[in-house]
């Protein structure tokens, strides 16, 4: 038995190979399907996302099997061998167990710590297990990369720091205000940044939602978006009395927010803390006014560079992270050493050996007066019912069949050996 | 014995204190709990330590230096506590058991002999009086650490360097709402203690107000976190001066407390 993983990703092949190799829709289940029966292989599961594809086997022969599915893929696909193999790549054993745990981990994505695909790697396994192409081995890893992902979430801070502008502000607002819920919100301008944003920070809970623009109509677009109400460009700084989160976008070539404003504006707020990002090229609100108490202005490079620091930030953590995927990858490797037959039988004659031998030495304490022969034949008997008992458990787990490891793992339940199962 | 847990509960809050400052540097889950545990530890041990001298003198154990920023210490840890468990800030140890630490050392380096009760203090006032100066002092040392949060945060956001600690602070909101439950808090209490300590003085000695150092002391006090409520009250008043207030205000509480003692000639000098 041996884990095989063969697949491509963002970094391996470009959009196009992607897009002809990704197993959409019915494609899945038909292709699912079709790799469990390749020769070679034992246990399936698939996996197709935008960024990836990867088929995840346990195979009796890694050689026969990379080929069966290299081929497979060529005639199901409907395209040449050497159009796709390059961008390919095949692990295996450990080296494909550290992969799997590093994809579920979302240290292989293109934005490293992405939630996503985890939960896309739950639904693919999700699915092959109600196909029935998976067995003891990939539910068992499958299982340990998700708990391993999880680790990693948990045990670093990979996914907590935002990587993107919406997210960013988000991210700042929440350390001013601590719920955006019931925060007031408006836009000024339009613009594909801001309005992105907007959603953003509408999804995260703020309720009262304002937009203003120089056109009115526009404006009253926007807001039917928005579920908010339209503002008069001309009254918006008046407005900014009832904001607390403004992102301000517009056209306009130099400012159109000035401190000597922005002060009447907190006095009036009666210098509750407000948030202004400013995401407009050239810059609209006078930087000036990041000097008033409670302001908060950001501008586009300023979230850009608290972009920057995150994805620095998230780096190191993934370094935290690979020391705990090299763990887990050991221990997903002993458990599969254990599954070796030649141990298990050992194991077994062992406590059985064990169980024989504390009987007799019970025995003979009961009746020390017993004569030589009459012991004998007593240890005897315990010998021959033993080895009998042994008999066929040990021809089973010799045998070597396509369900080994089902039945090593089910003689060690059955018998109490080593409970090395944590699960 | 109750030197002994005195020393075990400084020996706990030492370790809570170390593991909090590493934690500042680290981060980490972790760590915080083990920061908790110790002080937990620190603070049961240090709860025994004030009974077994409460029963030793038979009266609250606020009559020496010592015992006084030992019971100080005691006070800041159980509000430390109550806010913790209200809103689990984890790194809000960092910025409290220093100050907790500090107290402690300060009272475990000055003379531990129980002297006899002088006459003037033996009145159920005792009790009442310093109940309520601990609990405005101790409320006015956490608002120092939540104060410093503050500013530091505020720092952060307005330079837009984000250092190290700016994912694990809390927001500016919850900061500022936390000094001003403190504040709300120490005020009233302080006021409490300023005018049974001068009804005290009066059953004592006849008069109300003595213009003993310590007396006026308190009174400065007062009126400092006086204009911070009142500000807050009328102008909403900007959230950074309140931390900033309460930074300072703090560091009045303290020479209120031990310079006033050590400096000044007091009735509030202890023997």
């Amino acid at each position: 038995m041996n884990i095989l993983v063969i697949g491509l990703n963002h970094k391996t092949a470009s959009v196009e190979i992607r897009e002809r190799l990704a197993f959409n829709g019915p494609k899945l289940e038909e292709g699912l399907l079709a790799i469990r029966q390749l020769k070679g292989v034992i246990e399936a599961a698939l996996l197709s996302t935008c960024n990836r594809v990867e088929i995840y086997a346990s195979v009796s022969d890694i050689e026969t099997a990379t080929e069966a599915v290299k081929d497979f893929i060529s005639r199901f696909h409907n395209i040449g061998r050497p159009e796709f193999e390059k961008a390919l790549y095949v692990h295996q054993t450990a080296v494909a167990t550290r992969h799997v745990f590093r994809v579920a981990s979302s240290l292989d994505s293109m934005i490293v710590g992405e939630p996503q695909i985890l939960g896309q790697l739950k639904d693919a396994f999700e699915f092959a297990l109600s196909k029935k192409t998976t067995g003891v081995i990939l539910n068992r890893l499958m299982k340990k990369a998700i708990s391993t992902a999880k680790r990693v979430r948990t045990e670093t801070r990979i996914a907590e720091n935002a990587v993107s502008i919406s997210f960013a502000a988000v991210e700042l607002a929440k350390k001013i205000f601590t719920e955006l819920a019931g925060k007031s919100f408006m836009l000024l301008g339009a613009g594909e940044m801001a309005e992105l944003a907007a959603r953003h920070l509408i999804n995260n809970g703020v309720t009262d939602v304002k937009v203003a623009n120089r056109t009115y109509d526009r404006a009253c677009e926007l807001a039917q978006d928005f579920c908010g109400c339209a503002v008069r460009f001309e009254d918006f700084v008046h407005e900014l009395v009832n904001t607390d989160i403004l992102i301000c976008s517009t056209g306009a070539p130099s400012f159109i927010l000035f401190r000597d404003q922005m002060q009447k504006v907190m006095k009036e707020r009666k210098h509750r803390p407000v948030f202004l990002i400013d995401i407009s090229v050239p810059r609209n609100i006078d930087p000036e006014i990041n000097k008033i108490d409670n302001v908060y202005l950001y501008n586009v490079d300023d979230l850009q560079e608290v972009i920057e620091t995150n994805i620095l930030e998230r780096k190191k953590e993934a370094a935290k992270a690979e020391t705990i995927i090299d763990e887990e990858v050991g221990k997903f490797a002993h458990w599969t050493s254990t599954l070796d037959s030649v141990p298990v039988i050992v194991a077994l004659r062992q406590k059985a050996d064990d169980i024989k031998r504390e009987e007799i030495e019970r025995f003979r304490n009961r009746f020390p007066d017993l004569d030589k022969d009459k012991m004998e034949a007593v240890e005897n008997l315990a010998n021959s019912i033993t080895n009998k008992l042994m008999h066929n458990p040990t021809v089973a787990l010799r045998e070597s069949a396509e369900d080994r490891e089902m039945m090593t793992i089910i003689i060690k339940k059955l018998y109490g050996i080593d409970g090395e199962d944590d699960e | 014995m109750g030197i002994i847990f005195f020393e075990l509960a400084l020996t706990g809050y030492f370790v809570a204190t170390i593991i909090s400052i590493i934690d500042l540097f680290r981060g980490g889950k972790e760590s915080s709990k083990l920061m908790l545990a110790f002080s937990a530890a620190g603070f049961a041990l240090h709860t025994a330590a004030i009974i077994f001298r409460y029963v030793a003198g038979g009266h609250l154990p606020v009559t020496s230096m010592h015992e006084a920023a030992s019971f100080f210490a005691w006070c800041v840890v159980l509000i430390y506590f109550f806010l913790e468990y209200r809103y689990k800030i984890g790194i809000m140890g960092s910025f409290i058991l220093p100050i907790v630490l500090l107290l402690m050392i300060t009272s475990a380096f000055l003379p531990r002999a129980m002297a006899p009760l002088a006459p003037a203090l033996r009145s159920h006032w005792l009790w009442i009086h310093t109940i309520f100066a601990f609990i405005s002092n101790a409320a006015f040392a956490v608002a120092f650490g939540i104060g410093t949060m503050y500013l530091l945060q505020e720092h952060y956001l307005k330079s837009k360097h984000r250092g190290g600690l700016f994912q694990r602070l809390p927001s500016l909101q919850v900061l500022d709402e936390i000094n001003h439950k403190l504040i709300n808090i120490g005020f009233p209490f302080l006021t409490m203690a300023i005018i049974t300590g001068s009804l005290w003085a009066e059953s004592a000695w006849g008069r109300f107000w003595n213009w003993d150092p310590k007396e006026v002391w308190s009174l400065i006090t007062w009126f400092i976190y006086a204009v911070v409520l009142h500000l807050r009250l009328t102008s909403g008043w900007r959230k950074k001066r309140a931390a900033m207030l309460s930074v300072i205000g703090f560091i009045v509480v303290l020479f209120t407390f031990f310079g006033v003692n050590f400096l000044l000639k007091s009735v509030h000098t202890f023997q």
